[in-house]
């Protein structure tokens, strides 16, 4: 297993500071070298358990009910204009 | 007895039978409950911040309702504390992180929404690690929490105010979430009664969002009947979340007082194996022959795969969490950096700022896991191994109807003692992750003090839907330990 701290920072979209890489991906190496004791399990043909307990998809009628404004929607955003959420241009 | 001396650190059926009399008013109580926080919490830390506007205005109401003669609800007038991952209308909640410093949120989580139709009385927010990710509470961007039987030691985590809280005599009600065992350990390490319910049972709706296959909310308290009438209010379907259980919560509080007899207590080897205190093993044994003096039959159990159980939960949670934690991103109700130079740059100096240490590193983690390339040998293969996890269980209640263990490997560690190996604190999770991993309803109950006077906790586990036979043989430990509402000399109280 190779672990590239700066692509998996990346794609974490998390900035990270010379001294947290070095000291991440030292720890990273022992927990995924603990890991990896889960490729001496022979796992052919388990289904693998994504929910605990297995439930339907549960379905609803629609309809019109109370929700949030648009204006509490708004209200914890670090900058809005009162319509939308402002973020730096994009293009 | 006069209501003078009631309290906080009472029970919550002692409080509920003055308040209906009338000799204690719902003010009365909310006044102590904010009194005694404000005395003691200096020292423990378990209060990120109370809400004494809104608890008294509560408590105000609720007495005129009573001195109306209006019907009032199962908890009414009962202050309850609120871990801080769980929304609360109008009142900040953090997540003990700095991401979420400022967060206020615009709804009432529906646990929270069942407290108040119950009529208790949020009384504030409870410290804990960031994001629930720790097991000792030294990972709270707001302060460390201390346990009050000994403050040089942690009150466990990641719901170590839910805990702390409870055994300082602060507060006789508190909620918790559970995502590896958040609750049963500090409830383990402070000797206090902490249950997660089955997964789904309680809805997840407004709760912070740590790793939605495992995560739940219970109840912690000084005693199994004040728990159990917590988890009676807080479980049943809710249409907003869709993990959430249709069929109807049993009733519980009529399990508490009935025998035992007959009853299979599993007793899992693997629990009792390699690493585990000696003297938290002796407690254990001790209580669970306190169970078979009572009627119950011990069963030897095996539940071969407990020890793939920690790699398998730090993959798939720290999956989870990666994906969910993406919605912190300086845009909409988080921290936003100020050395903005465009979008990219706003994301990642905002989550670089927000987030602590053990937060980026499980994200980094997740995010590795579920990476192209990684997928099938990390998540996959954790899935198909939870699987077998699963089955464990499912073999082992053909032969018994409980499985009792030990909580944790040990009592309470020092402060600081644990901070510099993160592998060697996940590997305390051990004797919890399992069940989790299972989504199985199960429990601390306190057993007993080790000789540095330290509380060792028992843990019961159910079948997925078996409340009613965990808080059966939960309130029979209780009988047999004799640790309800008992305190650390010098606390609260």
């Amino acid at each position: 297993m190779e672990l590239d701290i700066d692509q998996v920072a990346e794609l974490a979209r998390l900035e990270l500071s010379d001294e947290e890489r070095a000291l991440l991906s030292d720890q990273l190496r022992s927990i995924l070298a603990h890991v990896d004791q889960l490729s001496t399990i022979d796992t052919t043909g388990v289904q693998a358990t994504r929910h605990p307990i297995p439930l339907d998809t549960p379905f609803r009628e629609d309809g019109i009910g109370a929700h949030l404004s648009h204006a509490e929607a708004l209200e914890n955003a670090p900058e809005s204009d009162g319509e939308s959420f402002v973020v730096p241009r994009v293009v | 007895m006069g209501s003078g001396s009631l309290g906080p650190e009472s029970s919550v059926s002692e409080l509920r039978a003055a308040l209906d009399t009338g000799s204690l008013s719902a003010v009365e109580l909310t006044e102590r409950t904010l009194a005694a926080i404000s005395r003691t919490d200096d020292a423990i830390g378990a209060w990120l911040r109370t809400a004494d506007e809104s608890a008294l205005t509560a408590a105000a109401e609720i007495d005129s309702r009573r001195d109306a003669g209006q019907p009032l609800g199962p908890l009414a007038g009962i202050p309850v504390g609120i871990k801080d991952m769980i929304c609360t209308r109008g009142l900040k909640t953090t997540a003990a992180s700095k991401m979420l410093a400022n967060f206020v949120p615009p709804y009432d989580a529906t646990v929270v929404a069942r407290l108040r139709a119950a009529d208790a009385i949020p009384i504030g927010k409870l410290n804990q690690d960031e994001f629930a990710m720790g097991s000792s509470n030294e990972n709270s961007a707001f302060g460390v929490v201390k346990n009050p039987w000994d403050l040089n030691r942690v009150p466990g985590g990641s719901s170590g105010g839910s805990a702390a809280a409870i055994a300082a005599g602060q507060v006789p009600l508190t909620l918790g979430t559970d995502t590896g065992g958040s609750i049963r350990q500090p409830a383990s390490f402070c000797g206090v009664v902490g249950f997660k319910p089955t997964y789904g049972r309680v809805s997840r709706y407004g709760v912070v969002a740590f790793a939605s296959s495992l995560d739940q909310v219970g109840p912690l308290a000084a005693n199994v009947a004040d728990a159990t009438s917590l988890l009676q209010v807080l479980s049943g379907h809710d249409p907003l979340d869709s993990t959430s259980i249709p069929e109807a919560s049993p009733d519980l509080i009529s399990e508490l007082d009935r025998d035992i007899t007959g009853l299979r207590i599993g007793v899992p080897a693997e629990y009792f194996g390699e690493g585990l205190d000696g003297e938290v093993e002796a407690i254990v044994r001790s209580a669970i022959a306190g169970l078979e003096s009572q009627g119950a039959q011990v069963v030897p159990i095996t539940l071969p795969h407990t020890s793939y159980a920690v790699a398998t939960y730090y993959v798939i949670a720290t999956a989870e969490a990666s994906s969910n934690l993406s919605r912190y991103d300086g845009v909409r109700y988080t921290h936003r950096t100020d050395r903005v130079e465009d979008l990219k740059s706003l994301y990642d100096r905002s989550r670089a700022e927000g987030f602590g240490s053990e937060v980026k590193r499980r994200i980094i983690l997740g995010t590795y896991a579920l990476s192209s390339g990684y997928y099938d040998a990390y998540y996959l293969k954790a899935q198909q191994v939870r699987t077998l996890i699963v089955e464990d269980f499912q073999s082992a209640f053909q032969r018994c109807d409980v499985i009792a263990a030990p909580v944790a490997p040990t009592t309470a560690f020092a402060l600081g003692e644990r901070t510099a190996d993160p592998l060697q604190m996940y590997l305390q999770d051990i004797l919890t992750i399992p069940a989790s991993l299972a989504g199985l309803p199960c429990g601390s109950i306190p057993c007993g003090l080790d000789a540095k006077g330290l509380p060792v906790g028992m843990q019961i586990i159910a079948p997925a839907l078996g409340e009613a036979a965990l808080v059966r043989a939960s309130a029979a430990v209780e009988r047999h330990c004799d640790f309800a509402n008992r305190r650390p000399q010098g606390g609260a109280a």
